[in-house]
């Protein structure tokens, strides 16, 4: 079994409220020198078979047509490390294959 | 003859109701449709009203874009069946890349349920033609994500193209260049993120007034079905 991980940002471009409300928060929790927050999501999803090329790009084709609107987010797919290692990804594969999509 | 125009409802829909009660005050024959059936039933014209479809988990009509009858809707709205999206509808609409740019968490985090002043800026659509270019109007609003957002270029275009149809006076999220409503380059499908079917009766409309200014929505549409 593979597990993927999605991570799905609002792009750089857009405003983020929620983070902004985030970094506000901060200060007043005694955390100074916080100069930016964003917020985002992150998916996990569990696949049938080998962690390999092809499960994720069955999780690209996930993300770019349902996890992420790419109007006015981008997203990253990789394997989940901690799970995968210990099956079938080559550990190099792990730390190397966080994607991000085209602005 | 009369138009039959359908109203769509989503599990999470609140304001069906309400749009196929506007669709029969102007005389038209409102048609129920649903989302897990992909017949539109013959109608002339579909309305996708407000709420929180599918419960807008994900993101707001992320879920409701994939549903049988949106395949269908997309599929006619793209042969020139006219649709009018309000507020989820706007985001379903979005969501179906039927319109451009997308609804996000409003500017100041806040759901905002209030009346609202609108210019109206185009005429050239199915569903505004019974007003006239530069006409104010008072429409409610009510969303926690209705705050319109597109790349410069795709804005720049809209206006261009006159495809901006209304812009809040007294922009209350954040929307890019006080846009409250926007339409395909054919004119067949708008959106918009006030509540046209709130605003048609006395009784129930903006209080103190003008509480009717959303009917000619209804009645653009009905004027266009019934000559054509």
């Amino acid at each position: 079994m593979a597990r993927v991980v999605v991570d799905v940002m609002l792009k750089p471009e857009i405003l983020d409220p929620q983070g902004q409300a985030v970094q506000r928060a901060l200060p007043r929790l005694g955390f100074d020198g916080i100069v930016d927050v964003r917020q985002g999501k992150r998916f996990e999803i569990e696949l049938d078979g080998p962690a390999n090329d092809a499960a994720l790009a069955r999780a690209r084709e996930i993300a770019e047509k349902l996890l992420a609107n790419t109007v006015i987010e981008q997203y990253e797919v990789r394997f989940d490390g901690a799970v995968d290692s210990a099956t079938a990804a080559p550990a190099a594969a792990t730390s190397t294959s966080a994607e991000r999509t085209a602005g | 003859m009369s138009a039959r125009i359908g109203v769509v409802t989503f599990p999470g829909s609140q304001d069906d109701q309400d749009a196929l009660r506007a669709v029969a005050l102007v005389g038209a024959e409102p048609v129920a449709l649903w989302h897990r059936d992909a017949d539109l039933r013959q109608v002339d014209a579909v309305i996708l009203p407000g709420g929180f479809s599918y419960g807008d988990y994900l993101r707001a009509g992320a879920i409701a874009r994939f549903s049988p009858v949106m395949e269908a809707v997309i599929a006619g709205a793209r042969e020139g069946l006219p649709v009018l999206g309000i507020c989820n509808g706007f985001q379903v609409l979005c969501e179906s890349h039927l319109l451009p740019g997308a609804l996000i968490r409003n500017g100041g985090l806040l759901f905002i349920n209030r009346d609202e002043r609108l210019r109206v800026e185009s005429t050239a659509t199915a569903w505004t033609a019974d007003y006239s270019v530069g006409q104010e109007i008072v429409i409610p609003i009510k969303n926690g994500e209705g705050r319109f957002t597109a790349d410069e270029h795709t804005l720049d275009e809209l206006e261009a193209e006159g495809r901006v149809i209304a812009r809040y006076l007294d922009n209350p999220n954040g929307s890019a260049r006080d846009i409250a409503g926007i339409a395909n380059a054919a004119g067949n499908v708008v959106g918009l993120m006030p509540h046209p079917e709130h605003a048609v009766e006395e009784l129930t409309g903006p209080y103190p007034g003008p509480a009717t200014d959303g009917l000619p929505f209804f009645t653009s549409i009905l004027k266009q079905l019934v000559a054509a």
